[in-house]
């Protein structure tokens, strides 16, 4: 039931295509009708055994036919309506049955069958009975003219026509019906939409049980992360700084003993203590600019990226539009973000110019608003998230803070990645 | 040589003075946040200032914010800033007002005890100095350019070095020729890049970091 292309938002194309919809609507609402009678047997008769298959069919069949109806009610409203239900566990038929029906969506989607049998009838039916009335009445006198005698020569009951001059009267009915599904198609079909999310969107309790299962998870990557990256830390240190600087103590201890004796030697000795510094220094460096880099904490995320594109081969523009300084843990993911961004479109796009765009809008969904950071180049595309260029992990860690990436890179260019992290600016 | 230091951890600043007393510097203050540098560096007006990019109160990049208010008012104030880490980006902002007697180094090079005074001493007459690091992420940023790709290693090596701010001297020294080759390479550099030759030391590091900013 997707649509594609422009769809009519108003007028009369519309509303024909509403007509359309009723019709099919009103199909469906017997064919739900059946379904449920399909399933009322099937539950009956578990005891049996066969009922237990019946049943697993009768629920598919009846959330497919949900989805469905989910789907035109989505694009009738303007905004998806989810799922809600408990994903099935895998195991024997008698588990799955017992898990679909302690779903209390499985009784919601039964509920609605009932529910669309009734207010479909009223909704769908009105409307599509609305138009034929209208075309009823138009053509009246040529019905009159072509029916036998007797047929349609007393409208309403107690007229009676005698002519077909006469029956020229019941042509004003037409427009006057035309004009009353006019003006209720597309608020009945928005009242039919609205019962369909009322039933088959989730209630507030399943949007909660969602958002905690998905804040779990996210919270568990989190957690995860952070302790790789610890990790991380831990063994550059150990392998790095902390190596070179018993390097240093060892070759200073052995200076101190050969400064009597051997000044020549001791002289290699500080030169090669000297090194040992500079690499440590230069270790140690590299560990925080990945932990945090300075110019991060000095110029905040705009002088950073500007720092960033400075610093890299390909032509990069950065435009960013913030009226303040971002939470520091915010401020820091969006950089990485971008910077990882910047660095695959410089790895594997062979792009010739690079544009960063960052904004910051406030947004009625988010408490604060709605960071967008869009990178795009002109290079040969095709990126994908799963195509192991880590754009997968960017994603993983922007999803620790609600935010998401979409990467739009058809084969041949150009390439726009875009991302958003939700956040309050201080 | 009178001079300012500006640095806030202790151990540091006071191995900057041992160092500067040793080589027969006057140090005629040591301050360690950026208010006090601005104020030591107009009343003393020291003929060069050692600067630590990082400083209180703000922990941010309040030492090189300081110099460059400072050289604001006193154009010309020869500053070498120092830094755990060096920035394009900060090079940048230093070198806006090309006037010279600027310079930018890591923290490491202060390692190289004579070769660090003498940098110093290069920004106390005037000269631009920058870390090895800034000068080779400038020329990474302008790895795609046509003319410098033209030039051959040992010309990007001379170009590099002469980026940093030295001599023909050190750089023949440092390549182990003989500062006739430098100066013919330096030529060819100049033609390749389509610069106008300069026999001023400072004016010709000038012009390359120019160019290699793009």
């Amino acid at each position: 039931m997707t649509g594609s292309g422009e769809r009519p938002t108003s007028g009369v194309a519309l509303r024909f295509g509403l007509l359309g919809w009723s019709f099919l609507l009103l199909l469906a609402s017997v064919l739900g009708a059946a379904l449920l009678t399909l399933w009322i047997t099937a539950v009956s008769v578990v005891a049996v055994g066969v009922g237990i298959p019946l049943t697993l069919l009768a629920t598919v069949l009846v959330r497919w036919f949900a989805d469905l109806h989910r789907q035109w009610a989505a694009d009738r409203l303007g905004e998806p309506v989810a799922r809600p239900y408990l994903p099935t566990p895998q195991g024997g038929w008698a588990v799955r049955l017992w898990a679909i029906m302690r779903d209390p969506a499985s009784w919601r989607d039964w509920a609605w069958l009932v529910a669309n049998a009734v207010t479909g009838w009223f909704s769908y039916g009105l409307s599509f009975g609305f138009f034929l009335c209208g075309v009823f009445y138009l053509i009246y006198p040529f019905l009159y003219e072509v029916t036998p005698p007797e047929v349609f020569r007393t409208p309403f009951g107690f007229f009676r026509l005698h002519s077909v001059q006469e029956s020229f009267a019941l042509v004003p009915l037409g427009p006057v019906f035309f004009a009353i599904w006019y003006t209720t198609a597309v608020r009945l079909a928005n009242l039919n939409a609205r019962v369909i999310r009322s039933l088959l969107g989730p209630t507030e309790q399943v949007r909660l049980r969602d958002r905690v299962r998905q804040l779990a998870a996210s919270r568990a990557e989190s957690v995860d992360s952070q302790a790789n990256e610890l990790r991380r830390i831990e063994r550059d240190l150990h392998d790095g700084a902390q190596a070179r600087l018993v390097s240093l103590g060892m070759s200073l201890g052995l200076a101190e003993q050969l400064l009597a004796d051997d000044p020549q030697a001791v002289r290699r000795l500080l030169v090669e203590a000297r090194e040992s510094t500079s690499s440590a220094l230069g270790e140690l460096r590299d560990l925080v600019r990945g932990i945090h880099p300075p110019v991060l904490a000095d110029r905040g995320l705009d002088g950073a990226l500007q720092a960033l594109a400075l610093a890299n081969p390909v032509p990069t523009t950065v435009v960013v539009q913030l009226p303040g300084r971002l939470p520091a843990p915010v401020e820091s993911a969006a950089y990485f973000a971008v910077a990882e961004v910047l660095s695959n479109a410089i790895k594997h796009a062979e792009a010739r110019r690079i544009l960063i765009t960052v904004e910051f809008a406030h947004h009625p969904d988010v408490a604060g608003g709605l960071l967008s950071m869009r990178v795009s180049d002109d290079g040969q595309g095709g990126a994908r998230i799963d195509g192991g260029t880590g754009l997968r992990g960017i994603e993983r860690r922007l999803a620790a803070f609600d935010g998401t990436l979409v990467v739009d890179s058809p084969v041949g260019g150009p390439t726009e990645v875009r991302m958003s992290l939700p956040c309050g600016l201080s | 040589m009178r001079i300012v230091i500006a640095e806030d951890l202790a151990l540091l600043r006071d191995g900057l003075i041992r160092i500067f007393r040793a080589y027969g510097f006057e140090v005629v203050d040591a301050v360690d946040n950026g208010p006090s540098l601005v104020r030591a560096l107009t009343t003393h007006r020291p003929d060069v200032a050692v600067v630590d990019v990082r400083l209180p109160p703000t922990f941010t990049d309040e030492g090189l914010r300081a110099a460059i208010e400072v050289r604001r008012q006193i154009p010309g104030l020869p500053v070498l800033m120092l830094s755990q880490y060096v920035e394009q980006l900060y090079a940048r902002e230093l070198m806006s007002d090309r006037g010279g007697a600027v310079g930018y180094l890591l923290k490491d090079r202060v390692l190289d005890v004579g070769q660090f005074v003498a940098t110093v001493r290069q920004v106390a007459a005037g000269g631009t100095v920058m870390d090895p690091e800034v000068v080779a992420a400038l020329l990474t940023h302008r790895s795609a350019d046509p003319p410098l790709r033209a030039l051959t290693p040992r010309e990007r090596e001379v170009l590099s070095l002469m980026a940093e701010g030295r001599s023909n001297a050190a750089i023949a020294g440092r390549m182990f020729v003989s500062e006739k080759a430098v100066s013919k390479h330096s030529n060819n550099i100049f033609a390749k890049l389509g610069l106008e030759q300069s026999e001023e030391d400072n004016r010709r590091v000038l012009a390359v970091l120019a160019y290699l900013e793009g």
